[in-house]
């Protein structure tokens, strides 16, 4: 009983108007440039994370290796001591805010009627997975390169931007069973 | 006004920290006002249901970049000191086509799939450590793609150098690009609900 009345007194809230919280993002993003010099940010904070966990696993092998060497930086500060680290932990908590300002939170898998629990979580995987090296291949992410790239009309980010298009809209039609 | 103001040395290392939580929030505030914290929206994009990430990320594009020319053209902000990756094309093309694909996949991107875990979703969660995993397997077979990954060197590159027209110019092309983008979008989800 209890459980019920307060789901109908938490509705959910509707979504912002998307130009509407693409302008805040905009200006979010314009601060960081002002403020800071650079833009935001997201898969770079994880592979700080992941270099700092290979460090403390097998320091020997992260020493041979360029990769993990450039975020470690010259050992005498923590890598997780790191501008995107914090900019992510942010982000972490600014989605907590306004989930919870807007009654979203809610333990759930995101998925459409026809995939199972499991298939969902396997797809959500390997996704991932391809997202984290395709962005170390590009250089960044949907933050660092389609948006922040995008606003200082950068080359490269612009090419990773309609590839990110064109790849997503071409294999939409082999997953349409996991989301429609 | 001498901006950026870390670069002009306002502040130091440590409270640049302070500052990328403060701008941390306004970016996870804004992605989970949006919707991204939702796979199903996020991916709709994709089947022409739902134009919101066109339309967030353009209008956030957007929004920054006249920001930008602005400031620069007002001699406020010092755009020579703002951070540009470098472009190294090929690497750059090959993996935004992964990353687009795997955005179909997994659902999430990594920003938004930090809001998405922040509001309880377990696939985001999973997708999390399946980043962390695409990294591992980058990090570990990098010493054979390292002369992929150099190649095509174009260096600090910008469309107005690239095409050698206006800043002016090509940040107008870019807002009616939008503008019409925005409209199509616009038209597509119509056309879609019917």
């Amino acid at each position: 009983m209890n459980h019920q009345e307060s789901q109908i007194n938490f509705q959910p809230k509707p979504y912002m108007n998307p130009y509407l919280a693409g302008i805040g993002l905009g200006l979010v993003l314009l601060l960081s440039f002002v403020i800071m010099g650079r833009g935001l940010g997201a898969s770079g904070a994880f592979s700080s994370l992941l270099s700092a966990g290979m460090e403390k696993i097998s320091p020997e092998h992260v020493k041979s290796n360029e990769f993990y060497l450039e975020y470690l930086g010259d050992g005498t500060t923590s890598p997780l001591k790191d501008w995107l680290v914090f900019e992510v932990i942010g982000v972490f908590a600014g989605g907590l805010l306004s989930g919870a300002l807007a009654h979203r939170i809610k333990k759930d898998i995101e998925k459409g009627p026809r995939i199972s629990n499991f298939g969902r979580l396997a797809f959500a995987f390997i996704g991932g997975a391809m997202m984290g090296f395709g962005a170390k291949l590009a250089r960044g992410c949907t933050s660092g390169q389609a948006l922040t790239g995008g606003a200082l009309l950068n080359v490269g980010s612009w090419a990773f931007m309609l590839c990110v298009f064109a790849g997503a809209y071409a294999f939409a039609y082999f997953m349409r069973r996991q989301w429609r | 006004m001498n901006a950026p103001f870390f670069k002009y040395g306002y502040f130091g290392d440590d409270l640049s920290l302070v500052v990328a939580f403060i701008i941390g929030i306004g970016f996870g505030f804004f992605l989970e006002r949006a919707g991204f914290g939702s796979a199903k929206k996020l991916t709709a994009q994709f089947y022409f249901t739902d134009m919101s990430v066109f339309k967030v990320m353009f209008s956030a594009i957007v929004t920054a970049m006249i920001g930008l020319y602005y400031l620069g053209v007002l001699g406020l902000l010092n755009l020579s000191l703002v951070y540009l990756t470098p472009t190294y094309l090929i690497p750059q093309i090959i993996g935004g086509l992964i990353l687009g694909i795997g955005f179909v996949i997994g659902g999430y991107c990594p920003g938004t799939s930090c809001v998405a875990v922040s509001t309880g979703k377990i696939d985001a969660l999973v997708f999390l450590i399946g980043v962390i995993g695409g990294i591992f397997v980058f990090g570990e077979v990098f010493p054979l793609l390292k002369v992929f990954y150099y190649s095509s060197n174009m260096g600090n590159l910008t469309l107005p150098q690239l095409f050698n027209i206006p800043y002016g110019l090509v940040v107008f092309l870019v807002v009616l690009m939008a503008i019409g983008g925005f409209m199509g979008a616009e038209y597509v989800e119509k056309k879609m609900k019917k």
